[in-house]
Parts: structure tokens; C-alpha cells; sequence
């Protein structure tokens, strides 16, 4: 066989270096975050630390945690999260269930798709959607961050492709024996869709842990921040103009060790999460690239 | 089916259509509101829009707002940067894959491979708040990871990688190639594992070396998804990355590194000028539908993709 060639073995080799460089340099970041955050303050400032803390210490995390404004952040972060996953999923349902129906079968089917997807195409554009906000008084409330998104047109055309590929009979016992099609949403195609479920749940969960825009346009007072949000105008713009901080805490942020502690609970969500999203995404993206 | 069972099924079907119906009401009530009602706000291009005027009240200019995007010098770069950084962005961010699944292709170690995957994905989850944060830390001039490496093996001045618009450019290809390389070789690998082995064995059997074998079977197995994927790149094309770039950029960049979506946030919220800012996003609304129709259309037609 070709792979017990010299040549083949000196390339495996090769490539076996290359391969293990670049993955290493995808978390690499990640591992210098992680040691500046453990390091003694004298030594992050002096710039000693490399890929291991230097006088390993937990005082940066332990100030993160006294810092009032993070912990009511990352509690607000933890709210929206929940509030608009649960909302994202409920819609998804109820909706992607009757459009994954046959044309015959529910009148007025192609409409409601094409009034869905025209929005993909064209949006009103930034400006008009931070007015809408404003006049509906949606801002600085959670309703601003978790309603605008809450019906994901993507996400609905992978659900309802998904559901097209449960078997018809199904549904038809289902409605025989009596079942409304709420109930046969609930007992038989919801059960059947778990994979697809858990998949879009972890990718919307992902999605609103990691959103700060809207957080920082629709919020006037920093106290409502989501953490991507109070981390994006502290750490990244070193704005203070809308954040009321006690002077210790303003101190411990100019410490690049606290900005490292923050920033790695910032992440530390995403990288808990990780590995059941690796086990579904794969499917995620092939559920929407492959079609009968 | 014959004709009675026909009628007596779309009878029975019409009685329990009005659930069906009901269960689309919250998502329609909430896409009007929330896509279908800024739409509406769009008139404010051909305005002056001021808050407290109202849509009602604020004075008409016609075409004033888009002439002043033609014709400011500022808003033409911000047009050109916009392109420039996104053709880059797309070509690097199809090759680097390409590439990669190509060599990962060839790893017969499964643990290897799993742990190689499980590495290269990560970076596509993490925010650009956070990769910011970390980035700004990392490439920092004055004893920032990357430069005290650079200066250190090489003797060179530090480069300013966020403070240069040459080198700003290349840093947010380069670090968006970073993220997103892995995540995007999943759809490369798909295709490659739906290869026909019978292929290669009839290549082995004609005398072909794995070299040979790769130019002559998986790399035109690949050609069909990548120009599909060109293609749909190609649609978001006044899409640079508004998070990336708002999270790198300062004002020393603006010059090469402003594109339309931090340009149209710049001026619309902070500075005030909403009906230019809607003007803007309008604009790039419009080209963006256009070339998502075109592009959708071409992947539908050379690389028989389709959305539905």
C-alpha cells in the first residue's frame, strides 16, 4: 500500500508536525490568558509570563468575584441565556412544525415560508431597528436582547428539514387516534427531534452568552450589561463613561491579571459546553448542507 | 389513493389546518414587528432624521443622504476597506481549510485525528469580545507575548499589528483565519468522507501514488462544495465582520480598517446622523440582497446547492 512508501512516511511525519503545531497554536491564546490570570501581579506587568503562571496566585479571580459589577453581569448573562434559549426553542417548535407540512396539507404553507425568508434577504438595517427598540421601550429592559432574535429563520428551515424526514404514518396515527397536532408535536416529533433540538439549543446558548452589541446599544447604564457586554467596553474600549465602579474595583481592572481573569470566565462557559457541542455540531452543519 | 379517500382526507385536514394556523401566530407577530416594522424605518434615508422629531416630523432631503455617501471621500474608503478586507477574508478563509482537511485527510490515527479536530474547532465558539480582549493583550506593543517573541528571535522593532493600517488588515485576516480554519473544515472533511473508496482502489490499480491520487480524485471530489462555498461567500461580501473589527479597531486604523458596519454604528449612534446612518445600512441592504439572490442562484446552477 502507498502509505508504507519512504516517501509517504517522511511526508506523515511532516504532516503530523504540522498538524499538531496548528492545533496547538488554536488554543495557545487561550493558555497565555490562563497563566497571565494566575500570575502574581509584578510578574504579569513585567511581562514575564509566557505559557505558565509566573508566583502562581488566585488573587486576580478571587478580586473578579468581589468586583460587584462582573458578578451582577454574569448573572444577567446567565438570565438572558436562559430566557432566550427557552423562548427561541418554544417558537421553533410550534413553528417549524406546520411549515414542515406538505402544501396540501396546510393551506398557505409557500406564504408563510416566503414571508420567513424575505427577511433573510432584507433588513430594515441597524438604524431603524435601534429606534423600533427605543419607542417600544424595550430598552434597558431583557426584552431587547431576547426578543429581536427569537425567531431564527435559519435555524427554522434546518428544524423544519429535519421534520420533513420523520415518516408520515406517525403523525397520521397520531391524528387518527384523536391526537391534535399540538399534542403529536409534543409526544411524537418532539421526541423523535432530540438530536436537532440539542444541537440549535447549544448553538443559540452559545450565541447569547457570546452577544454584546445589542447589550451595549440598548443598555444607557452599564448596571444592566450582559458580562460579553461589560467585558467589551471595559477590557476591550476601556470605556468607563457608563459604568459606576467603587474605586478599588476601577484599580484591580487596570490590572492586566484581573483583565486576564475576566476575560477567561468570560470564555470559561463556552469551553464548558464544549465538548457537548462538538458532539453535535458536526451533525448541525451536515443537517443543514445535506438535502434529499 | 382513489378519489374519495382524497376528499375525505383533505375534509378531515381542513377541520384540525386552523391549529397549524395558530401555532405560526407568534413567530409572524414577532418577525413583523421585529423585521418587518424596521423595514418601514427605512424612509429615514430621506431624511434628516431627528429623534425628537418623529419619522412624521423630521424634514425630507431626497437623494442628499447617498449623494454624501458617493461623494465623501471618507465613505468611498470605508466602501473600498469593506471589499478589500472581505476578498481577502474569503480567500484565505477558503484555502485554509481546503488545505487543512486535505492534510487531516491523510491521518490514519483516529485519536490523532479526533484530537486535532477537537482543538482547531475551538476557536470558532469563542467570542470576538473575548478574542479581542485577548488579541489587544497579546499584540500589545510594549511587551505584549507576540512581540517579545518577534523582537527576541528575530532583533526586529515591534511591530504596531493594531496600531498600523497595513499590518491591522493582515491582522484581522490572519486572526480570522485562526478562528474560523477548523470550524470550516467540517464541511470539507463531509465531502471527503463521502468520496467512493472504489476510486482510489481503481487509481491504485492504474498505478497512481497517493500524491497523484489526491490531485487527480480528492481534490476535483472537492471542487463542487468549494466553489458553492465561494459562491455564498461572495453574497456577504459588504459583510467584513462588524465584531472582529469593532473589537480591534481604534482610531489610529480607521484609514484601512473603517468598513460599512462600524462606519454606519460610528455615525448613526455615536455621532447622532441617523438618516445618513440609515442610508448606509440601506445601501448595503440592498447590494447584500442582490448578491445573496445572485450568488444562491449561481450555487444553485454550478454546484446544484440548494437552500430547501
Amino acid at each position: 500500500m502507498f502509505y508504507k512508501s519512504t516517501g509517504y512516511r517522511v511526508f506523515s511525519a511532516f504532516n503530523t508536525a504540522i498538524l499538531l503545531l496548528l492545533s496547538i497554536a488554536c488554543v495557545l491564546p487561550m493558555i497565555h490568558i490562563l497563566a497571565v490570570a494566575f500570575s502574581g501581579k509584578a510578574a504579569a506587568n513585567a511581562n514575564l509570563v509566557n505559557f505558565w503562571p509566573v508566583d502562581f496566585t488566585t488573587e486576580a479571580f478571587r478580586k473578579t468575584f468581589d468586583n460587584r459589577n462582573f458578578v451582577r453581569s454574569l448573572g444577567i448573562s446567565v438570565y438572558r441565556t436562559v430566557l432566550g434559549t427557552a423562548i427561541f426553542l418554544g417558537l421553533l417548535l410550534i413553528t417549524s412544525y406546520p411549515l414542515s407540512k406538505e402544501p396540501h396539507a396546510f393551506k398557505g404553507r409557500t406564504l408563510y415560508i416566503w414571508y420567513f425568508v424575505i427577511t433573510m434577504l432584507f433588513s430594515g438595517g441597524l438604524v431603524p431597528s435601534y429606534i423600533l427598540i427605543v419607542k417600544l421601550g424595550l430598552n434597558n429592559t431583557i426584552w431587547a436582547l431576547v426578543l429581536p432574535g427569537a425567531v431564527d429563520v435559519f435555524s427554522l428551515i434546518l428544524m423544519l428539514n429535519f421534520f420533513r424526514n420523520i415518516p408520515k404514518e406517525l403523525e397520521e396515527a397520531s391524528l387518527i387516534d384523536g391526537a391534535s397536532h399540538f399534542v403529536t408535536l409534543l409526544r411524537v416529533y418532539l421526541p423523535l427531534s432530540l438530536p436537532a433540538i440539542a444541537t440549535l439549543s447549544l448553538f443559540t446558548m452559545v450565541g447569547h452568552w457570546n452577544s454584546w452589541f445589542d447589550g451595549m446599544i440598548y443598555n444607557t447604564n452599564g448596571k444592566n450589561f450582559p458580562l460579553a457586554t461589560l467585558l467589551q467596553t471595559i477590557i476591550v474600549q476601556q470605556d468607563f463613561s457608563k459604568i459606576t465602579m467603587n474605586p478599588k474595583d476601577l484599580a484591580d481592572i487596570s490590572n492586566r491579571t484581573v483583565k486576564a481573569a475576566q476575560i477567561f470566565i468570560g470564555a470559561l462557559p463556552i469551553l464548558l459546553v464544549y465538548p457537548f457541542l462538538q458532539k453535535y455540531f458536526v451533525k448541525g452543519v451536515i443537517l443543514g448542507a445535506v438535502k434529499e | 389513493m382513489n378519489r374519495t379517500t382524497q376528499a375525505v382526507r383533505s375534509r378531515w385536514n381542513w377541520t384540525r389546518n386552523w391549529q397549524l394556523h395558530v401555532m405560526m401566530i407568534p413567530a409572524v407577530i414577532l418577525i413583523f414587528v421585529f423585521a418587518y416594522l424596521p423595514m418601514g424605518g427605512i424612509v429615514m434615508a430621506f431624511q434628516d432624521f431627528k429623534p425628537w422629531l418623529g419619522i412624521g416630523g423630521s424634514p425630507w432631503v431626497g437623494w442628499d443622504n447617498f449623494d454624501k455617501l458617493f461623494g465623501q471621500q471618507d465613505s468611498v474608503q470605508v466602501l473600498w476597506n469593506t471589499v478589500v478586507i472581505s476578498v481577502m477574508k474569503i480567500v484565505a478563509g477558503l484555502i485554509a481549510p481546503f488545505v487543512f482537511a486535505l492534510l487531516l485527510n491523510e491521518v490514519r490515527k483516529m485519536a490523532f485525528k479526533r484530537f486535532v479536530q477537537t482543538l482547531v474547532y475551538l476557536p470558532h465558539f469563542l467570542s470576538w469580545v473575548i478574542l479581542g480582549g485577548i488579541l489587544i493583550d497579546m499584540l500589545s506593543v510594549d511587551g505584549g507575548i507576540v512581540n517579545r517573541l518577534l523582537t527576541g528571535a528575530l532583533g526586529i522593532r515591534p511591530i504596531f499589528f493594531l496600531g498600523d493600517g497595513n499590518w491591522f488588515r493582515a491582522t484581522v485576516v490572519v486572526s480570522h483565519v485562526w478562528k474560523e480554519f477548523g470550524f470550516g473544515t467540517i464541511v470539507f472533511l463531509a465531502t471527503l468522507a463521502g468520496i467512493n473508496p472504489s476510486l482510489y482502489e481503481a487509481a491504485v490499480v492504474d498505478g497512481a501514488n497517493r500524491w497523484k491520487q489526491t490531485l487527480h480524485i480528492t481534490v476535483p471530489a472537492m471542487m463542487p462544495i468549494t466553489i458553492v462555498l465561494a459562491t455564498l461567500a461572495l453574497g456577504g461580501i459588504l459583510n467584513a465582520g462588524f465584531d472582529q473589527i469593532f473589537n480591534l479597531y481604534n482610531s489610529m486604523v480607521y484609514e484601512k480598517g473603517d468598513i460599512v458596519d462600524t462606519f454606519v454604528y460610528r455615525t448613526a449612534l455615536i455621532q447622532g446622523n441617523m438618516g445618513f446612518g440609515t442610508a448606509v445600512g440601506l445601501f448595503k441592504s440592498f447590494i447584500g440582497m442582490f448578491l445573496i439572490v445572485a450568488s444562491y442562484r449561481m450555487a444553485y446552477v454550478w454546484g446544484n446547492y440548494r437552500i430547501f
